[in-house]
């Protein structure tokens, strides 16, 4: 009898957790569906390749060329990379490689704890400390490209910089000490062995970096100037796909809300191929 | 889960999503707990910040939210419901006149520049020249051979928008200025910025920057009332269709003499005439 | 034609360039922890942290955006702890790895990388305005919970997948039923990376600022309700340093942010480490 009971109720559970498990598929599917929705329409109906490669935003005139703002995220993403990925590298190398297991415990927990400072915070430090730098030594109005690469190249060190120790740590020890005892120094096996073998996190950790470089927006904002052009130099201000969704998202309406969203698909579609690759990246290569 | 059928399944998920959106959606619509909501431009919320003060002070469990997001913003949300009262800082264009509008205060532009910055005032031609990007170096007007950095609202903006219907009128503000979505980000900016030059609204000027005089006529409240500098633009209260009663008190509040010469102190210029 | 350097010298200056490229890279995050700290602490008090804002937060304190942060976050964790951790049970524990479960992972990884403007965009557009929520605690609790649904699903899956098979083996030989096995085998010995998921999510809610300010609004006053505006710690921060309205506060408001966060994900760590010495 009360094995009947017992099924009754292992069968209401479980369907129970299908319907919430249901409920937030269907969350993220409606967020997913909307976002397309909205967005897609305005692209076709206003010409894709005008959409993406006009230099003309003026969305008050109907004019929603997107090209200087996917520029501006594409030199912003670039340039974060170029600082972070050197400055998180080293550091990922020397914690793993060249300091002692007690400086490493210590360190590693301390840059993923910086993970979590507000991005407002960098903007910030960035507005009061950087761009009076930029502006009154190196020329040009302080916010720019250079200024937007700083700030996020050090966001995204926290990301690059755990991630990639994660991935040294994981390498078989066997590795490093058939190379050491093969007569190598310490450089060469982490160049010639460790990073190969580390490879797929270390790409990993520099994709999931991109990702919040691209997806950055408050700090940007207060930085780059949001000047609807291309740059020309690192110097001259500058703005991304992300900022000018929010400078314009309270009082976009009709087809400019809709060429809002179009880019928020552009977004999407960017953290999607950048996902896969990550994806098919790690998958390769398992030591 | 092969043995539970697609009927079960579309039921669930179907059931899931509409209860969910359902019950919110429903008790949504009740403005009584959400307080009175006052949106829009950037230049009037300090000022309707203060009067919610005031106002909140005077009738205690009156709730009255004041959010910003630029003058179109205002003009949208009250539209869309999502606010009770829109702000606007710049006349309604045509096809936004299905709003009905209240003045509750008149208030000036200002063009600023660096404390340091040489100039002391511009006629509208160099001004016009300066915000296209045509005249881009301060030595064209006897200043330091230094580029002029630009800084601009966004497009949403009210002050943007008088800025561009009374002194650009057909020319673009170039789009290499620097755009910054308050009033208070473009004070500061230029504040710090020795070769920058910037507009904001009058009553938000302060010692950290200068005022220009525009066509030779000092930007004051006097001038203003002598109908002598001509950059001023009305602040509006927005409501669609005629106001609910939250809305009316506050207004009628804030056009009441108490707050008009509350807003004569906060450096605007009431609606009435002082004799 | 390659230079030819003795490997140990070669070592020995690539130590001087790591070493210096690391300690530049630990000044600068050190840096400006301790330049905030240093400029706000002497700004926060008691009443600084009781006393609501005034003069558009010129004076007075940040009570009102101290509850407004803890309001929307309680709110947001408690819409997608269960939604995300019961996602995770039944994709883990009652089905079997399939296209759809493939897909549904896929996705939600996706989700966790999407920026937080277009969260904003969508719960602006759906919840402030079409739903009519307003600017609203709802609105802004709803869409955090979104956003932070995808990183709960996938650090719980994660959790769940890494207890061990034999555990889940040896209690239904004892007879268990699957939920029993679930409750009293599979999650105590997950919980500290569910537990780890949910206080880092914590932690990401309380500095998230694009989100916010487009859904809950920029309010002063204390919540009364759901459809209550208010202002988090963040966006205070925002509008206060933009606007330069008081840098003293603005540095105060930042030095509370960024101890609670620190405090929240040091809580989280201790908490998986003392988990993981007791279950392992």
């Amino acid at each position: 009898m009360s094995v009947t009971r017992l099924e009754r109720r292992e069968r209401l559970i479980r369907l129970s957790l299908l319907m919430i498990a249901l409920s937030a598929v269907s969350i993220l599917l409606v967020i997913t569906v909307y976002i397309f929705s909205e967005g897609t329409p305005i692209m076709f109906k206003y010409g894709l390749k005008k959409f993406l490669f006009s230099l003309d935003w003026f969305p008050l005139e109907k004019s929603f060329g997107l090209l200087p703002m996917i520029i501006g995220s594409l030199f912003v993403t670039g340039g974060a990379l170029v600082i972070g990925v050197p400055l998180g590298l080293a550091c990922a190398v020397v914690l793993t490689e060249f300091s002692s297991k007690r400086l490493r415990s210590f360190l590693k927990p301390v840059v993923e704890l910086l993970a979590g400072i507000p991005s407002v915070v960098y903007g910030f430090i960035g507005v009061v400390i950087l761009i009076p730098f930029i502006r009154d030594r190196l020329g040009g109005p302080g916010f720019s490209v250079l200024a937007a690469s700083v700030i996020l190249g050090i966001m995204i060190l926290p990301t690059i910089i755990s991630i990639s120790i994660d991935s040294l740590e994981a390498v078989p020890r066997s590795y490093r000490e058939g190379s050491i005892a093969l007569g190598a120094t310490r450089w060469q096996t982490t160049r010639m062995v460790m990073f190969p073998a580390a490879k797929s996190g270390i790409v990993a950790s520099i994709i999931l970096g991109m990702g919040r470089a691209i997806g950055e927006t408050m700090a940007v904002i207060m930085i780059a100037g949001n000047a609807a052009t291309i740059p020309h130099s690192l110097l001259d201000p500058v703005r991304t796909l992300t900022s000018n969704i929010a400078l314009e998202l309270g009082y976009a309406a009709g087809e400019h809300r809709q060429a809002l969203f179009a880019t928020g698909v552009i977004l999407f579609i960017i953290i999607m191929i950048l996902n896969t690759i990550a994806n098919l990246t790690s998958r390769k290569s398992k030591p | 889960m092969s043995r539970i059928c697609h009927q079960k399944y579309a039921l669930a998920l179907t059931f899931s999503l509409a209860f969910f959106l359902g019950v919110l959606s429903a008790c949504a619509r009740s403005s009584a707990q959400r307080g009175l909501v006052v949106a829009g431009s950037t230049s009037i919320q300090p000022f309707a910040d203060h009067w919610a003060e005031v106002y909140m002070k005077e009738n205690p469990g009156r709730v009255v939210n004041v959010q910003g997001g630029g003058s179109s913003a205002g003009i949208q949300a009250s539209r869309e419901g999502a606010a009770d009262i829109g702000m606007s800082s710049r006349e309604l264009k045509p096809e936004e006149h299905d709003l009905l509008e209240v003045i509750v205060a008149w208030d000036g532009l200002a063009i600023i520049v660096h404390p340091e910055n040489g100039t002391e005032g511009l006629s509208l031609e160099q001004v016009q020249g300066i915000f296209s990007g045509n005249v881009d170096n301060w030595s064209a007007l006897g200043g330091p051979k230094h580029a002029i950095t630009v800084v601009t609202r966004e497009e949403g903006s009210g002050t943007r928008g008088t800025f561009q219907e009374m002194v650009m009128k057909s020319s673009r503000i170039t789009p290499r200025a620097i755009v910054q979505d308050s009033n208070g980000t473009v004070r500061e900016i230029v504040a710090n910025d020795r070769h920058s030059i910037g507009y904001i609204s009058l009553g938000l000027v302060n010692e950290k920057v200068k005022a220009l005089r525009f066509e030779s006529v000092e930007p004051s409240y006097e001038n203003i009332d002598r109908k002598k500098y001509r950059l001023i633009r009305p602040f509006l209260f927005l409501t669609k269709g005629p106001p609910n009663r939250a809305a009316r008190d506050f207004i009628n509040f804030v056009l009441s003499k108490q707050t008009q010469e509350l807003i004569r102190n906060n450096g605007l210029i009431p609606i009435f005439k002082e004799d | 034609m390659r230079l030819s350097i003795h490997p140990r010298t070669e070592q020995s200056i690539m130590r001087v360039l790591l070493w210096l490229l690391t300690a530049i890279t630990v000044f600068i995050l050190f840096f400006i922890i301790f330049y905030v700290l240093k400029r706000g602490l002497p700004v926060v008090s008691l009443e600084f942290l009781t006393k609501n804002p005034a003069e558009m937060g010129k004076a007075g304190g940040i009570f009102s955006t101290i509850v407004g942060t803890g309001a929307l976050t309680v709110l947001a964790i408690l819409i997608a702890t269960p939604l995300g951790v019961g996602s995770a049970i039944f994709l883990t524990e009652y089905t079997q790895e399939s296209w759809v479960t493939r897909v549904i992972r896929f996705g939600s990884e996706c989700l966790a990388g999407i920026p937080s403007i277009i969260f904003g965009l969508f719960g602006f557009i759906l919840f402030v305005t079409k739903l009519g929520f307003g600017w609203s605690l709802l609105s802004g609790g709803l869409t955090l919970a979104f956003m932070i649904l995808p990183t709960i699903i996938r650090t719980s899956e994660e959790a769940i997948r890494s207890v061990p098979y034999a555990y889940r083996e040896v209690s239904f030989s004892l007879g268990s039923t699957r939920w029993q096995t679930v409750t009293r085998v599979v999650l105590p010995s997950a919980l500290p990376g569910i537990a780890t998921g949910v206080i880092l999510s914590v932690g990401r809610s309380i500095g998230e600022t694009a989100a916010v300010i487009f859904t809950s609004g920029s309010s002063l006053h204390i919540p009364t309700s759901l459809f209550s505006s208010s202002r988090t710690m963040s966006v205070h921060f925002y509008i206060l340093a933009r606007e330069g309205i008081s840098m003293d506060n603005a540095y105060g408001t930042a030095a509370v942010l960024i101890i609670a966060i620190l405090g929240i994900n040091v809580l989280a760590y201790s908490l998986m480490n003392r988990f993981i010495r007791r279950y392992r």
